[in-house]
């Protein structure tokens, strides 16, 4: 299930759209809507801590990356732009 | 539909008798589910039942015994063993005459190895661990806590760890940490890719999904070549 690390802004948002709509049981098109301040952990109350494991250990699967206790934080949680800005960062630590 | 069955004794201990949910008309084919664990149990739960009705109306027997310690049964979770697991559906086997296993995620880890079938999107120990101790670590945040993954591991290989309000000993921490599942001969995979679309162990609110019970269904179906009923 591993993607290619150079995967493109377009294909990271599409992935981790995709993901949320997996997680949150929503259409494409509802995932489609999310923008960088669409609010995710605290905000949507189906996505509790479990869930929320369950996304980020999906998104290392996916990804092919490795997230740390350190990495998680209320800021990477909270909204989209937040989750999409850390995964763009952990692919490409430069 | 609701049957018990009755474990061994094991280890100086008695056995305990056990729920199982069964499609059971004395058909050829008879399938030995062994469901996903924990959270991901629940969230599977309608999936796992909707195979087997699906199986059922294909002329298949199935039989999903509650695994010691979780849903029904009455002996302590936290006293439940990979070992003891293993055996309990080794036995469950046995007594209730299956001819194949389909094991469900963490399920594959203890599925007989002597009985013929599939592993379903089949999960590893040390992911299903890392999971549980994230939500874990994630909610203790939450609650102002500071909790390290490296910390709760050696708690729970020591002592043990309640995980998203699952007690699970020390003895199960500590084998889980490096269970990965083996296919048995005459079992094979059966990836999630194959099954097309979402996980469903992946929905936060438990859902379902009918056409892939379905395709689930009719890949076992087909695996057997069971004559049409």
């Amino acid at each position: 299930m591993t993607i290619s690390h150079d995967l493109d802004e377009a294909g990271l948002d599409r992935e981790l759209k995709g993901l949320i709509a997996d997680v949150l049981g929503l259409d494409p098109a509802q995932a489609e809507a999310f923008g960088p301040e669409s609010g995710l952990f605290g905000h949507l109350p189906e996505l509790d801590s479990m869930a929320v494991a369950g996304l980020l250990t999906e998104m290392e699967d996916r990804l092919g990356i490795v997230i740390e206790d350190d990495d998680v934080d209320g800021e990477m949680l909270e909204t989209y732009g937040g989750l999409l800005a850390f995964a763009k960062a952990k692919l490409d630590p430069r | 539909m609701i049957f018990t069955w009755n474990t061994p004794a094991r280890d100086g201990k008695d056995g305990s008798e056990e729920m199982l949910l069964a499609f059971d008309r004395g058909r050829p084919v008879r399938v030995l589910v062994c469901p996903a664990w924990f959270d991901e149990a629940n969230k599977l739960r309608r999936f796992t039942v909707e195979v087997m009705r699906r199986l059922d109306s294909a002329g298949i027997d199935s039989l999903l015994p509650d695994l010691p310690g979780c849903n029904e049964s009455m002996v302590p979770l936290a006293e439940q063993t990979l070992e003891g697991w293993r055996s309990t559906m080794a036995a469950a086997a046995g007594a209730l005459r299956a001819t194949h296993v389909l094991a469900i995620r963490a399920g594959a880890l203890v599925a007989p190895e002597g009985l013929p079938g599939w592993h379903y999107a089949a999960q590893s120990g040390p992911k299903l661990l890392r999971g549980m101790i994230r939500a874990r670590t994630i909610a203790a945040r939450e609650a102002g806590i500071f909790e390290t993954s490296e910390d709760l591991m050696a708690q729970g290989r020591a002592a043990g760890l309640v995980l998203g309000g699952w007690s699970i000993g020390g003895a199960m921490f500590a084998a889980l940490e490096s269970a990965e599942p083996a296919l048995g001969p005459g079992q094979s995979d059966i990836a999630q890719s194959t099954v097309g679309g979402p996980g469903p162990w992946l929905r936060a609110e438990p859902g379902e999904d009918a056409g892939q019970a379905g395709r689930l269904a009719a890949l076992i179906d087909e695996s057997v070549g069971n004559p049409a009923p």
